[in-house]
């Protein structure tokens, strides 16, 4: 994975605190900047697409890795 | 882009039910979107600082109960003493161990996200309820306030 500026793991957390917490982490980020997030609900695979579409911020990577989700977020 | 707008209206008291609410206003938040939750009936129970709310397999034959009890002891083994703190106890057991936060915590994440919370003044007055037992930050309004931001609402739902 590319380099990242910032990372979140929300391993252990359900819907939707992966979400919440990738959200509040970015409103501390510069825009431009990358957060990994770390996640082990499935559904954050959809929601994460979806959190991108809606917030503009844009999801560059996601993939599984090993029963974890992995996101590269890059702050509108 | 204008920002979306969410309207919920929260009308129930159980553990369960207190979910709907504050995930979906939680989320919608983060999303972007401008929400506001009016707690009416029993909703009202959602707002107090110390929550007491229990879940109940009486009546609710989508619940799972653990080794079929409700197969064996249908309604009846459901009223016995107990029955209902023990189905509290173990959902939040169940809902801790599989990481869904607690009531609580996305209560505090929806204030946070500065979702407003109305709570419904009829109901107040009607069951004497003692606002000194809410959290704070709640408005007190009446229908007509909340139809105010309901009208311009994007998504609209009654829970």
């Amino acid at each position: 994975m590319a380099d990242f500026d910032q990372e979140l793991d929300a391993s252990g957390l359900n819907c939707p605190l992966p979400i919440l917490r990738a959200k509040k982490t970015l409103a501390g980020m510069e825009s431009g900047q990358v957060l990994h997030v770390i996640a082990t609900d499935p559904g954050s695979v959809k929601d994460f697409d979806a959190f991108a579409k809606q917030t503009g911020n844009e999801l560059m990577d996601s993939q599984e890795e090993g029963g974890k989700f992995l996101f590269l977020i890059k702050k509108s | 882009m204008e920002q979306k707008k969410l309207a919920i209206i929260a009308t129930k008291g159980s553990l369960d039910w207190a979910y709907p609410p504050f995930i979906l206003a939680s989320t919608a938040s983060a999303l972007g979107y401008e929400v506001q939750v009016f707690f009416t009936f029993y909703g009202l129970q959602l707002l107090k600082k110390k929550l007491s709310l229990e879940v109940t397999p009486l009546g609710n034959p989508g619940m799972p109960m653990p080794m079929g009890m409700d197969k064996w002891f249908p309604i009846l083994g459901m009223t016995l003493p107990g029955m209902q703190a023990m189905m509290t106890a173990m959902m939040k057991k169940k809902m801790k161990d599989k990481g869904v936060a607690s009531v609580e915590e996305l209560r505090d994440l929806c204030q946070e996200a500065e979702v407003r919370l109305i709570a419904c003044q009829m109901t107040v007055d009607l069951f004497d309820m003692d606002t000194s037992a809410f959290i704070d930050g709640v408005d007190y309004a009446g229908a007509a306030a909340f139809f105010e931001f309901a009208g311009e609402s994007d998504i609209c739902l009654y829970i």
